[in-house]
């Protein structure tokens, strides 16, 4: 495996930038194409591109990651109620304070791996949630959740006067695809820095750590420094999450620090490709898509998708796949999630991967099949080795 | 003193409950070296085992309602009234206690075909993957028993003549005031129990000094032909019936609903790593210190000095026992260590 060139990453910035900004565009025949769930995408495309730095590049999978999302939110709400409704701010006390939480988490916590890894931190995240809960209501607002009210400073704001002000950027509103936007190029600066750590040498240094650590200190590596980086890094990645979410919804609660929103983001990192680039924003996308489309399904229209079929069959069908979708959505997320672990461990990347060769070898064997059997190209087979 | 008095009862009382899921779960991860986040699900699982039971045996007919004539009124009546009289009505009281007996087989049957459908695939699977898997299969599980017994908690009722409060300070010579749930007291008999079940059945057995020798030394035990893995699944089964029988005696205290293993997961997780990960003693000890800090970390005295720490006093222990001794209170030497 050679080390792609500059170049070759400028284009794939590129392709990834016009992708993002055309978004509205390509994503709206599948009923995606608009602002508010295209932001989500963004958002949680970030979260988990930055866990991924943690989780795919090094292998310790933390399971509280969403302390660094709660705080990024709690911060980004009290700079919209203190400072200003100027969202840049709020993005850059986010990442900062998220950045902080994770020096003294990462410090504590890498200095184990494994397992004990996994659960000093989902340790520290329930510390946070719990005390999010009871006694620091004053900060946290407990269980109602921090939210904008009129009697705020937001000292270099001018006082409002009609109704709750909104978060804007030097002026422009922050909802409707203005919002979009803003999210979509943080998306695309995220998603270049992630790329250029995963080609640089520190990216390959924690991908030593990942494969064998012990080899690595033997080697005379410091590996504590490399990895405590990285989790800095990815906590970075979800206090900025953690601030969109707030900047499009100014409210933050502690829900968002629960165990069960860290497991969130290991499903989605899993489900599109642990350790690959793109993998980890394409499971969140596809999570979701799927759970935007799938919860809001109800038996009614069930019986309208499956109308075509003869009437007792539509029956079973609608009452078994009901159980799949509405509530029953974190079903199909569990089933969808414990088959791709099992199946297929590189996620979603590894099975189009898988797909492509299969149509390869097939296409191959059918020219093969058709052409005389004697001659063999050289060159087709040279091309698929350097794949 | 009578208020620390009740509270060693209620910190014992708690630990129960943590002791005997850390116990299942340390069991497994002692044979199987498997990390089961879908243990809590079968706790989850043993307590609706009580909810079923008391549902069938409530089944009702509709019947005229005598006590009303100005009207026709109906009210439902269980069939088991119906055929048996008082007799059936004592048994629908007694539904929690009856349903020990249905979680038993249903237990180890959801356990052997949970170790042979799908765990013992995952035994050279990195920790991650099966940490993965089984959280996955976890959600799964709650959300099957969601879809049939809905979101909301089901109130299983302990039979009426424990329902109350027991007098045990007038029992102790401390005076009237202490009083202490009869279910509550009854939970810590029957957690002690089970694990000294467990216990002896491990060390008083052909089968269990096979189960401690594999845990010692799996390859040795299957060197000298006998087959390990087939005593590990039936070790998957035994932890998954400790759990489930946590599950249904634990359904009168906190009616259960489908989330509630996800709730305890985390803190069984915390009590055997404080324990040591693979240690069953150490699982013990630490589910009743755990228990007992929390209870005593609640009182209103600690809480005005420490603010909050009633909150978080369980993983506080587990953070500073993992970065300190990290093998846990009673854990081999050795043994995930790092």
């Amino acid at each position: 495996m050679s080390m792609p060139s500059l170049r070759n990453d400028w284009v794939v910035m590129a392709i990834f930038a016009a992708a993002v900004l055309t978004a509205p565009i390509w994503l709206s025949p599948v009923g995606a194409g608009y602002p508010d769930l295209l932001q989500k995408f963004a958002i949680f495309g970030l979260f988990a591109i930055g866990f991924n730095i943690l989780f795919g590049l090094t292998g310790y999978l933390s399971f509280g990651h969403a302390v660094f999302l709660g705080v990024g939110s709690y911060t980004a709400v009290w700079s919209f109620k203190l400072l200003t409704m100027n969202v840049l701010p709020a993005i850059a006390l986010s990442i900062l304070v998220a950045g902080i939480f994770a020096v003294v988490i990462g410090y504590l916590s890498l200095r184990r791996s494994g397992i004990y890894f996994s659960i000093l931190t989902l340790a520290f995240a329930q510390m946070s949630y719990n005390l999010a809960y009871s006694v620091l209501t004053p900060i946290t607002n407990g269980e109602t959740g921090l939210q904008l009210t009129m009697q705020d400073a937001r000292i270099f704001d001018e006082p409002t006067t009609s109704g709750l002000p909104s978060t804007e950027l030097f002026g422009m509103s922050m909802s409707g695809y203005s919002g979009f936007y803003f999210c979509a190029v943080l998306l695309i600066i995220g998603f270049f820095i992630s790329l250029r750590i995963f080609r640089s040498p520190f990216g390959l240094k924690l991908l030593a750590i990942k494969s064998n650590q012990t080899r690595m200190r033997y080697t005379g590596f410091n590996t504590k420094p490399y990895l405590l980086a990285a989790f800095i890094i990815s906590g970075m990645y979800a206090g900025l999450a953690g601030s969109l979410m707030a900047v499009t919804d100014p409210l933050a609660g502690a829900e968002r620090m629960q165990w069960t929103a860290s497991g969130e983001v290991v499903l989605m990192t899993i489900l599109g490709g642990v350790g690959t680039l793109i993998g980890p924003l394409l499971g969140a996308g596809i999570i979701k898509y799927f759970e935007n489309i799938f919860s809001a399904l109800n038996p009614g229209e069930l019986h309208q998708i499956f109308s075509w079929l003869p009437d007792w069959l539509e029956n079973i069908v609608v009452a078994i796949s009901s159980e799949f979708v509405g509530d029953g959505w974190h079903m199909t997320l569990g089933l969808s999630f414990m088959l791709v672990v099992i199946f297929l461990p590189g996620g979603v990347i590894e099975g189009v991967g898988r797909a492509y060769t299969k149509i390869r070898t097939l296409l191959k064997s059918d020219e093969a099949n058709e052409s005389d059997e004697s001659v063999l190209e050289p060159e087709p087979v040279l091309s698929a080795e350097k794949e | 003193m009578d208020a620390i008095f009740l509270q060693i009862l209620n910190g014992l009382d708690k630990g129960g409950a943590y002791a005997l899921i850390a116990l299942g779960l340390t069991l497994v991860f002692g044979t199987l070296g498997v990390v089961n986040f879908a243990h809590g699900a079968l706790f989850m699982l043993g307590a609706f085992c009580a909810v079923t039971l008391q549902k069938i045996l409530t089944i009702s007919q509709k019947v005229r309602d005598e006590s009303i004539t100005f009207f026709e009124a109906y009210k439902e009546q269980p069939y088991l009234e119906i055929w048996f009289g008082d007799f059936g009505t004592k048994i629908i009281d007694w539904s929690v206690p009856i349903s020990i007996l249905l979680a038993i087989p249903i237990m180890l049957l959801i356990g052997l075909a949970m170790e042979r459908g799908l765990i013992r695939h995952f035994y050279k699977r990195p920790h991650a993957d099966q940490i993965l898997v089984t959280f996955g299969l976890a959600i799964v599980l709650q959300e099957i028993i969601r879809s049939f017994f809905g979101a909301n908690p089901i109130p299983t009722p302990a039979p009426d003549i424990v329902a109350g409060s027991a007098q045990i300070g007038v029992l102790l010579g401390l005076g009237e005031s202490v009083v202490y749930p009869w279910w509550r007291i009854i939970y810590l008999l029957f957690s002690g129990l089970v694990i000294f079940l467990v216990f002896a059945f491990l060390q008083f057995t052909t089968f269990g000094m096979v189960v401690r020798a594999g845990m010692h030394d799996r390859e040795t035990v299957g060197l000298l032909g006998i087959d390990v893995e087939h005593k590990f699944t039936i070790v998957f089964g035994i932890g998954a019936v400790v759990a489930g029988l946590a599950g249904v005696m634990y359904a009168p205290i906190l009616p259960p609903d489908y989330h509630m293993g996800m709730d305890f997961l985390v803190l069984s997780f915390v009590v055997v790593v404080v324990g040591g990960m693979g240690s069953l003693g150490g699982a013990v000890a630490a589910g009743f210190l755990l228990g007992l800090l929390q209870s005593f970390a609640s009182m209103n005295e600690i809480k005005a000095i420490l603010p909050g720490i009633d909150q978080i006093i369980i993983y506080l222990v587990a953070v500073v026992i993992i970065l300190v001794r990290p093998r846990g209170l009673m854990g081999r030497k050795g043994v995930m260590e790092d």
